[in-house]
């Protein structure tokens, strides 16, 4: 079942994508309205993170493309956050928590402009938000999991978007953090803003989101989540192995075939 | 005099390798860093083939060029010949440097560099190869203008771009995410290594400069969790062991640039004891912070 | 002058000449097998900084012992080699400096104080020190009939132990962590391995010296990798590549003048390694374009089949002449494209021309029929299954049509009841 909606913010137009020649996405198609928390769940390896990935440039499409607020994402950047997986940094760095959630900052600044004030007060907002006053100097791999989490939600609150994109933001956190992320993230859909979660834990997708879209390689469903998040869609999503499908993305692969004609 | 001499040019290789040295490391490509070290003779050889002097201009064109070739032939090997990227590094380098050798032996009558100094450099010689005007003037050691025009363009460029250096080594996912290109910085910044390891080359030779890639940065990174700290520590901690592998090369009579490096990792080892016992004491050993 | 040189070379009349050459090519063999698990165990560079550690070892060696005599100098290398390695692993261990920076430490610092040695030893004047760097670049000349001897030993002992421990250097090299789960002591081969990269490294530097031994144990296997899979067989074209290039830079320094060998060496494997990367089936770059080049070939013959098939549906028979702009006139395609798609056909014997234009023969008309129904699945099988809105699933089955193996196709007409009509109400025709 897939709910197709008009002026989307997200757009995602018959998207292809191989990684290493395995087709990892075969045409997903769909759409999302603003203003809401929309959840990605599937299998693991279903290309969750892919799909949001190549909505942020990151991974080249085969075929296919994803427009946000009706253009492309060169056009509309500054109004986009990404919020990528925890572990792709090393947390060794040597920063504090201040300096990564300033960073947020940085895009907006450009080319030879530091943070100023009004920067500086960004930053601590966000800090706040996401409860980590006591923490502003404290080194980051000091910290937990769960508060390494909300520093990367910090740094994406400096940015100032109206569309968020996150990679699985609540793997691996505690209860506290996890209470904290969703209560930020309901905040800033309650004004309009757009969050897009890539999301694992099955028993809160219900309490969590208004709109959520399946995958397992294609797309299984796509809709607010009281229509789709049925057992039926879960079990087609995690159960159904569509034999064949793997087998041809298996021979792209080996065979080392383009999945479109060019 | 000539102490003062040497010691200033030690002291400008590893304050410019150091700064550069801790944005390799923790984009862990420091043996880039050491490839490009190694590859970058056969650009030499040929800058001076060309020029027919080791004039300063002409070396660093050279150092650019070859230190992006080797990048890009590492790169391209990695990527398109699926090799994995240590390989990559290890073959590249390798072929280079031996092609860089093979041309000196050819050209020895016209090349003043002889095998040994490419390996550990000739930083005694400094004090005497000065650079005079045409109009007899001494201005002073060649080797201390080029060094330092090189470091102030590493400052100025680091200074400049900062930001983008920083967010780049940090997270790739998200400077792309913000419309940087990893790529565009990571060229920069192999371009400013190449420079650097050209204009130490005569003083420190193609393997000790690693060392002043490499230890300075490593030791700071073990005592400091600031990045700016960092930094500093890195100035300083490389001006020490100019300073001191001076005096040790002069007390054991010795290769200068070589006994530099001993202290560089005398130093690394008193930073990885500290580090220890920051470690197990963490709450009585202050973290060090300017 | 060259010319009489290297008549001279391959002669072989010099007993000394001969006995070099030997020593180097056994050599250059023997530390491109050790290399071989150095390389698939994704440790490069760790020989790089082994081959740089052993200087320190070599002189000190040379200081204690007060002579060159090899056995002195390997012990010397070896411990200090062995003595980086550890370093190595104890940097990253304890400390959150990342494997690179311990290896580039160990590297220069190593060979810093292998250097302040070197020069200690030069200017203290100890007797017999001279030709001692000879170690930085190598020098084939240098090699006496004794240092034959020994090394030929070490040779020999380095294959006797990769024969007997190939089983545990095997599994670790391209698994640890299956290794340790299935049991096998990791350690060991471990240590196995780190031995024999300082005893190979050891032994190289006499061919080439310790700045380029490193590429004696990469670029051998780095060559070999491009034209197998199959361990024993890398092995063996290691040996042979490093065998050849040894020989090439013995050859080298003999008739050049003043020529060191070691670059000579690591330059010939190197090319080896170009050439494979470029040339070698399968792997090599050439292939890779040719393969490219024939999947695009067979993408246009097959569409241009698939395009006559279907204007033969629209008028009702497939045996009459079909005319090019009736062929075109189903996509948009370069007017060159089609008449060399045509033409490959023609000679593959798929089509027949007259006057009137193109006809199938028998096999063309079967081959277009069978493009056309695995189109047809495989849109049905997206819209069924896998839940694609039916004006999305052209463009799919334009390229996976292409495919499909027979196996394959027996499953989709399986899978899908040999269903009628695809989800455009296109009729699929089966024979």
């Amino acid at each position: 079942m897939i709910i197709h909606v008009d002026q989307p913010v997200v757009e995602v137009h018959d998207l292809t994508v191989t990684y290493e020649r395995r087709p990892v996405l075969w045409d997903i198609d769909f759409t999302l309205p603003g203003g809401i928390l929309a959840g990605i769940i599937g299998p693991n390896g279903a290309g969750k993170t892919t799909l949001i990935k190549a909505a942020m440039d990151l991974v080249v499409p085969g075929s296919g493309f994803v427009r946000l607020f009706g253009k492309s994402l060169k056009e509309v950047r500054s109004k986009v956050s990404y919020v990528p997986q925890r572990r792709t940094v090393d947390w060794d760095f040597p920063a504090s928590v201040y300096d990564v959630i300033l960073m947020g900052t940085y895009p907006s600044l450009g080319l030879f402009r530091y943070p100023r004030k009004a920067e500086k007060e960004l930053a601590l907002d966000a800090l706040r938000k996401v409860e980590l006053e006591d923490f502003k100097n404290r080194q980051i791999s000091q910290l937990s999991g769960g508060q390494q989490q909300r520093v990367f939600l910090a740094r994406a609150l400096t940015q100032n978007a109206d569309l968020f994109f996150m990679d699985e933001p609540f793997a691996g956190v505690d209860a506290a953090t996890e209470k904290t992320i969703i209560k930020v993230l309901q905040e800033l859909t309650s004004h309009g803003k757009t969050v897009v979660v890539v999301h694992h834990d099955l028993q809160s997708v219900a309490k969590y989101f208004d709109w959520t879209i399946m995958i397992h390689s294609r797309l299984i469903a796509s809709g607010p989540t009281s229509q789709v998040f049925t057992p039926e869609l879960v079990e087609k999503t995690y159960g159904g192995k569509l034999d064949l499908l793997t087998e041809v993305a298996h021979l792209l692969q080996t065979e080392k075939l383009p999945p479109r004609e060019d | 005099m000539d102490a003062f001499f040497v010691i200033l040019t030690g002291s400008l290789v590893a304050v410019t390798c150091g700064i550069l040295g801790i944005f390799l490391m923790l984009r862990r490509m420091v043996m880039i860093g050491d490839a490009i070290s190694h590859s970058v003779l056969p650009g030499i050889v040929i800058a001076f083939l060309i020029s027919g002097s080791r004039d300063g201009l002409a070396m660093l064109i050279a150092a650019v060029i070859t230190g992006l070739l080797t990048t890009f032939i590492i790169q391209f090997i990695h990527e398109k010949g699926k090799l994995q990227a240590d390989a990559s590094i290890g073959v590249t380098f390798t072929w280079l440097f031996a092609i860089g050798i093979i041309l000196i032996s050819v050209f020895a009558d016209y090349v003043d560099l002889d095998q040994e100094c490419v390996l550990y450099g000739e930083i005694a010689y400094v004090p005497i190869d000065l650079w005079i005007l045409p109009s007899g003037i001494i201005m002073g050691p060649r080797s201390v203008y080029m060094l330092g025009t090189v470091l102030l363009i590493v400052v100025i460029t680091i200074l400049f771009f900062f930001k983008e250096f920083y967010m780049v080594t940090f997270d790739q996912d998200f400077a792309v995410s913000t419309g940087l290109s990893v790529t565009l910085w990571h060229y920069i910044l192999m371009a400013l290594i190449s420079l650097t390891t050209v204009a130490s080359f005569e003083s420190v030779g193609a393997i000790l400069v690693v060392a002043f890639l490499v230890a300075p940065p490593a030791s700071a990174y073990l005592l400091s969790d600031d990045f700016k700290t960092i930094i500093i520590l890195t100035v300083f901690i490389g001006i020490i062991v100019a300073i001191s592998g001076y005096f040790l090369a002069v007390y054991i009579n010795s290769s200068i640039s070589g006994s530099m490096t001993v202290m560089a990792g005398i130093i690394f080892a008193i930073a990885w004891l500290l580090a220890f016992r920051r470690r197990n004491f963490q709450k009585s050993l202050k973290i060090i912070k300017f | 002058m060259i010319a009489e040189r290297l008549a001279e070379f391959l002669s072989f009349s010099d007993p000394i000449l001969l006995s070099v050459t030997l020593g180097v090519v056994l050599l250059s063999s023997t530390s491109a097998i050790v290399g071989t698990f150095t390389f698939l165990r994704k440790q490069a560079l760790v020989g790089d900084a082994v081959a740089h550690s052993v200087l320190p070892g070599i002189c000190l060696a040379f200081i204690i012992g007060e002579s060159k005599n090899p056995i002195y100098l390997i012990i010397g290398a070896f411990i200090t080699g062995w003595l980086s390695i550890n370093l190595i692993h104890k940097i990253t261990k304890t400390t959150r400096l990342k494997e690179d920076t311990a290896i580039a430490l160990v590297l220069s610092v190593f060979f810093g104080v292998g250097i302040v040695l070197l020069t200690y030893i030069q200017h203290s004047g100890i007797p017999g020190h001279s030709g001692l760097d000879h170690i930085l670049f190598g020098q084939a000349a240098a090699i006496t009939r004794s240092d034959v001897h020994v090394f030929g030993m070490v040779s020999i002992l380095l294959i006797t132990s990769v024969l007997l421990f190939y089983k545990e250097l095997k599994t670790t090299a391209f698994d640890s962590d299956f290794a340790r789960s299935a049991g096998m002591k990791v350690s060991f081969a471990d240590l196995m391995l780190t031995t024999l990269t300082v005893l190979a490294v050891v032994t190289g530097i006499q061919a080439v010296g310790v700045v380029l031994v490193a590429a004696m144990l990469i670029t051998p296997p780095a060559a070999a990798r491009y034209w197998t899979h199959d361990l024993p067989l890398m092995i063996i074209l290691s040996a042979i590549f490093g065998a050849v290039s040894g020989f090439m830079g013995t050859l080298a320094s003999y008739v050049l003048p003043n020529m060191p060998t070691g670059p000579w060496i690591i330059v010939t494997i190197t090319g080896i390694a170009f050439f494979s990367f470029i040339f070698a089936p399968g792997k090599g770059v050439l292939f890779r374009l040719y393969h490219q080049f024939k999947v695009r070939r067979r993408m246009l013959t097959e569409n241009v089949l698939k395009d006559m098939y279907m204007a033969g549906e629209k008028r009702g028979n497939h045996n009459n002449a079909f005319t090019l702009p009736e062929i075109a006139a189903h996509r948009r395609m370069h007017k060159e494209k089609l008449q060399s798609g045509l033409n490959k056909l023609y000679l593959d014997r798929f089509l027949k021309k007259d006057e009137n234009g193109w006809h199938f023969t028998i096999s063309g008309l079967n081959k277009a029929r069978r493009l056309v129904k695995i189109h047809r699945l495989w849109e049905t099988y997206l819209t069924r299954y896998v839940g694609i809105a039916p004006d999305h699933v052209h463009d799919d089955a334009e390229a996976i049509e292409h495919y499909i193996t027979p196996e394959l196709e027996k499953k989709l007409t399986d899978e899908l009841d040999r269903p009628e009509k695809d989800p455009h109400e296109s009729e699929i025709p089966y024979d």
